[in-house]
């Protein structure tokens, strides 16, 4: 329904563009510094927007006759090709969209402030401000379309601001690869989503979001009973939607991009590859849930699949990186599947619903705790120079606040009462013990997995011994530490949000507690996890060796990444070059080339041959016009009469 | 006349007043401040571009002689931004010439002098009207083609242009005196509900056509064209192909649509046929062109070809994307007859050859001639793009497949010669390249207004909205 009183939801995208225009054009007369408060400045304006968009519509007058509503704040006529073509450009205000808004208002807001020292004495200061504000105003707009034409341009958008982030140290060849390869396989992905809907607008009928995931609308029952290959029209469509949400969202097998995208400032990651844009899979899977459980479920449960294997996965190759980032990135990778595996196993009313309120609610713990955990690693990189862990050990004594920050990300992470990623991961257990024991065995053992890794990377770190510094390390600036504790609350308090009474699938709210039979195993299981850690890792010693050594080939695979990259490599170089492209190469070549250049050639021959028309004799003019007016009089008349 | 018709024909009151004030203010200034009446002109005309568009009534003056809609009030001001923009990219060229041209204010004077009539043309209700438009448009024009008196290509495309004219006008006053011999009226109104489509009044729509097709240079009445455009100052070859063009092919519009709407079968073949042969001449003699003013003219000539597509097809939704073309075409044309009006000014260079390497001396005029250039060729997101989209969608709407794949090939022939404009900018390397251009406040102005219509146009859809809901069609 459309609600006028929110129509300043618009502004919310809208300052952070106009932010973006005015540091970008002002590119290299600004002082750098001018910039980054601006931009900062702007950020701050639009979260406080974000935050008191969400108090009214969750708390005052977003929920009507029990359930929430989705509004539409603003709605405008784009283009209007015909009349039932038109693109339209609008604000969709709905629980899961709020609550997006904060979450990339509030990480994009630490960030900002975080990065004015993190960046300080960085080149390209300006260029990095206007790039946040670019990003920020495509994800906003992202997560606020009211339409799929909308969504994909700003999808899109996001896309590009991630490629010209992580290129930001764009004299590094690396970075520059990172950056390509981070928008190839997104934009190979998003081919798929392109495709999938447009064949899904094409079954329903209409671009717009209300209209298609509406429940009891006719937009689903279209296209279920058209088959195709032995599944519905709809449940194709929605894969490949879910294609490009998968290669957002680094799903196996398209997750390679993720771990190089690390090339990027450190702060990019938190805001990009942590929290916000890698997690728009997920959010556009929620966003078309609706479609997904009562159109296409077996869509809907591949997406539980493929998240949760996606997980252990990523899990499994965490444990064996050395690459403080990288670790980050796969952990990133490990959560988002725990997200989609929610999702996948999510019903649609009532406490069936339980997975979808569990996978945005870790969404939300997530972009939280795994935000603060990779401004940590900032900070440690900026004080040790390093990305290696080998080259950290004995932080604590150096860095105390960053150490305790550090510290409840990783505990949030693993699960541990009473933080924030307690809450949500339990609920994720849940949701899957009651609909597929398999998924719930694997995401259990990720648990475990997690709780390892993230206390092997905060020993190796923090405690073990020190190294040979080149300066003494030392405390961050106030202004990176001010987003840490603001992070580090965010990450303690964020799990006592009632979820289940704000977003759930069909709108209307439901009661849910602890669940002791999954939490407590759940606990014991991170407690294991940890424990193994602080043994291996807590102090030098020659056991992680010796375990890596008794894990053997697998432990070598986990560590070179389970080979995927090379096998792309495989699979690009020799098969694709070799035999398809080189083939269509000498076929353009030979016969599209000659077929063209002939065509081209008749062309100019036939223009050469018709220059004699062109005398510049004035007389010869005035014959050929009074010629042409004989000619088409008389044909005229010959078919009028004809 | 009372106040209200006045300001029914504001547009032509307003740019003859303009007219004699730019006179009088240069009659105050002495020959060594000539100068002085430039900036005096652009903010005279500015003003009178500005209030083209107060909300004003439209109506029927001196008993249907005049009349005005809002499609027409439309077209008006899209004439008049055009001549705006000329009144800017013509500073730098008057000043150049400050030593052999006694007088701006006859530039200035001659070519609003021109304007009104175009004005008038669009605006008229009868034959007569329309004929004194027409004359009144084209006779000052060709002064002002001949204005570098010391270049002899200059007064040779004055008197090609005066003579090309005259045979015209005299094969539309033929079919004009024919109509009138046979339904004994001049009005449009008249002559639209007596129109028996016998075989003599069919000769004198098509004298008519003819008349008109020799002013938006359509093959084979476009012969004039390229010496003309070639000889004349660059700022009044501008005019030619783009308002000259642009209020000839709306009049057309208007004729077909509201006098001879009873035949469209009759007119319908003949633009068909007449549209492929413009297209695909233009494109093929726009091809071999070095002379930049040469190509833009040849090339103008395959645009009018496209623009036919839309009349061709008759509705309403034809009409609009003809006039959102032409707008859109103001912008793209301009744009880079700008560029080379201001590459000529300061270096004498016209040829595509002497552009090689343009970007790296150039960077920022290069990107506006790309832009116009990609616009022209029509490929998005720049506005041109939504003009040729429109004109398509239009015939493709009444199944016109066959032209259709006409027009879409020499789209694509198109492309290829915009592009070789563009690859020698941006790719062609040159020992000699063209020095680093100071331009001066106008013409940086120009050049921005016509990147600003460029750039923005295509993304205001309200704007082709607006203009369907004030069009009209024969069906």
């Amino acid at each position: 329904m459309i609600n006028d009183t929110y129509s300043f939801t618009v502004a919310i995208p809208l300052i952070v563009f106009f932010s973006f225009l005015i540091i970008g054009l002002g590119f290299g007369r600004l002082k750098p510094m001018v910039s980054g408060i601006f931009g900062t400045m702007a950020l701050l304006a639009v979260t406080a927007l974000s935050y008191f968009t969400a108090y009214r519509y969750f708390f005052v007058d977003g929920m009507m006759n029990g359930s929430f509503q989705k509004f539409i704040a603003y709605d405008a006529l784009w283009m209007s090709f015909t009349d039932s073509l038109q693109v339209r450009m609008g604000v969709l205000l709905d629980p899961i969209s709020v609550m997006m808004l904060v979450v990339i208002s509030t990480v994009s807001l630490m960030v900002h402030i975080y990065s004015l020292e993190y960046m300080k004495h960085e080149e390209g200061f300006s260029r990095y401000y206007s790039f946040l504000s670019l990003f920020t105003f495509s994800m906003m707009g992202l997560v606020l379309s009211s339409n799929i034409f909308q969504i994909y341009i700003f999808w899109e958008l996001v896309g590009l601001s991630s490629y010209l982030l992580i290129g930001h140290y764009y004299e590094r060849p690396s970075a520059v690869a990172a950056s390509k390869k981070a928008f190839i396989v997104t934009r190979f992905a998003d081919f798929g989503f392109l495709i999938g809907i447009l064949m899904l607008s094409g079954i329903t009928g209409t671009f717009d979001f209300l209209k298609i995931t509406d429940p009891g609308g006719s937009a689903l029952t279209q296209g279920s009973a058209v088959g195709f290959m032995g599944l519905s029209v709809m449940t194709w469509s929605l894969l490949l939607v879910f294609a490009g949400a998968a290669g957002k969202s680094a799903m196996f097998p398209l997750h390679i991009w993720l771990p190089d995208a690390m090339e990027g400032p450190t702060p990019v990651s938190a805001l990009i590859h942590a929290a916000t844009m890698v997690v728009a899979g997920v959010y556009l899977v929620a966003r078309l849930f609706t479609v997904y459980v009562l159109a296409a479920p077996d869509a809907l449960i591949t997406i539980g699949y493929i998240g949760t294997f996606t997980s252990l996965f990523a899990a499994v190759i965490a444990c064996t990186q050395f690459d403080i980032k990288r670790v980050l990135a796969f952990s990133t990778i490990s959560q988002i599947g725990l997200m989609m595996g929610g999702l996948g196993v999510s019903g649609y009313t009532g406490q069936e619903g339980l997975g979808y309120t569990a996978s945005m609610f870790h969404l939300f713990t997530h972009a939280m705790f795994k935000a603060l955990l990779f401004l940590c690693a900032g900070a440690v990189i900026h004080a040790v120079h390093t990305n290696e862990m080998t080259g950290m050990g004995g932080l604590r004594k150096y860095m105390p606040v960053t150490n305790f920050a550090f510290l409840i990300g990783c505990l949030a992470i693993a699960g541990v009462p009473p933080l924030s990623g307690f809450f949500s991961k339990d609920e994720i257990l849940t949701a899957a013990l009651e609909k597929d024991k398999l998924l719930f065995a694997v995401q259990y053992a990720v648990a475990g997995l997690t709780a390892f890794y993230m206390f092997r990377l905060y020993y190796s770190i923090f405690w073990n011994s020190d190294r040979q510094y080149h300066s003494k390390p030392h405390e961050s600036p106030f202004a990176m530490l001010f987003a840490l504790i603001f992070l580090s609350a965010a990450s303690i308090v964020s799990g006592f949000i009632p979820f289940s009474r704000l977003v759930t699938p069909d709108l209307k709210p439901f009661d849910s507690h602890i669940h002791w039979a999954v939490a407590i195993p759940a606990i014991a299981i991170a407690a294991a996890g940890i424990l193994i850690a602080t043994l291996m890792y807590r102090k030098e010693s020659g056991l992680p060796a010796k375990t890596a050594a008794a894990f053997g080939g697998l432990y070598r695979a986990a560590y070179r990444k389970f080979y995927i990259d090379e096998i792309y490599i495989f699979i690009t170089k020799n098969v694709i070059f070799r035999y398809i492209s080189a083939p269509l190469a000498w076929f353009d070549r030979n016969v599209v080339d000659n077929a063209m250049n002939s065509i081209a050639a008749l062309t100019n021959l036939t223009s050469s041959r018709i220059k004699g028309l062109q005398s510049g004799q004035l007389q010869q003019y005035a014959y050929v016009m009074v010629t042409g007016v004989i000619i088409v009089v008389l044909a005229a008349l010959y078919f009028m009469n004809a | 006349m009372t106040l209200d018709q006045f300001l029914i024909m504001r547009h032509e009151l307003l740019i003859i007043i303009a007219a004699v004030l730019i006179v009088i203010v240069e009659l105050m200034n002495s020959d060594e401040h000539k100068e002085r009446v430039i900036p005096f002109a652009v903010m005279v005309f500015l003003a009178v571009t500005v209030a083209g568009f107060l909300p004003i009534d439209t109506g029927i003056l001196f008993g249907g002689m005049y009349r005005t809609d809002e499609i027409t009030i439309m077209m008006k001001n899209a004439l008049n931004i055009g001549v705006f923009i000329i009144f800017l990219q013509s500073a730098a060229w008057l000043k150049k010439h400050k030593g052999t041209f006694r007088s701006y204010g006859a530039f200035y004077f001659i070519m609003l002098a021109s304007l009104t009539g175009m004005q008038y043309l669009i605006s008229s209700g009868d034959f007569l009207m329309f004929f004194i438009g027409t004359e009144l448009a084209t006779i000052p024009i060709a002064a002002l083609v001949a204005m570098e008196k010391a270049r002899e290509r200059s007064g040779e495309a004055g008197v090609k242009l005066i003579l090309s004219a005259a045979l015209s006008s005299g094969i539309t006053l033929f079919g004009i005196s024919l109509l009138y011999g046979s339904s004994g009226s001049i009005f449009f109104s008249d002559i639209a509900r007596s129109f028996a489509a016998d075989d003599l009044q069919i000769l004198a729509l098509l004298f008519v056509f003819a008349g008109i097709a020799f002013k938006i240079s359509i093959v084979p009445f476009h012969l004039w064209t390229a010496d003309v455009y070639e000889g004349a100052p660059v700022s009044v070859t501008s005019y030619l192909s783009v308002i000259s063009k642009g209020a000839a092919v709306f009049i057309l519009v208007f004729l077909l649509y509201k006098v001879f709407y009873t035949v469209p079968g009759i007119w319908m073949n003949v633009l068909y046929a007449v549209s492929v042969l413009t297209m695909t001449i233009g494109n093929l003699f726009a091809i071999r062109q070095q002379n930049l003013k040469r190509f833009l003219a040849f090339s103008s000539i395959a645009q009018a070809g496209f623009v036919l597509l839309g009349i061709i097809c008759g509705t309403q939704l034809g009409f609009a994307s003809v006039v959102y073309f032409l707008l859109i075409y103001v912008f793209s044309q301009l744009g880079a007859f700008g560029v080379v009006a201001a590459i000529s000014n300061a270096s004498g260079k016209e040829n595509i050859d002497d552009y090689n390497g343009l970007y790296r001396t150039n960077p920022k005029m290069s990107l506006v001639m790309m832009l116009s250039l990609f616009s022209l060729a029509g490929i998005p997101p720049v506005a041109g793009f939504f003009a040729k989209f429109f004109l398509f969608i239009a015939a493709a709407r009444e199944g016109y497949y066959i032209l259709l794949l006409i027009a879409v090939a020499n789209v694509t022939v198109s492309l290829y010669y915009y592009l070789l404009v563009v690859k020698a900018m941006f790719i062609n390397e040159s020992d000699d390249p063209i020095a680093k251009i100071e331009n001066d406040f106008y013409t940086k102005a120009g050049l921005a207004v016509c990147t600003a219509g460029i750039l923005a146009i295509g993304f205001f859809g309200t704007l082709f909205d607006y203009i369907n809901s004030i069009s009209y069609g024969v069906k």
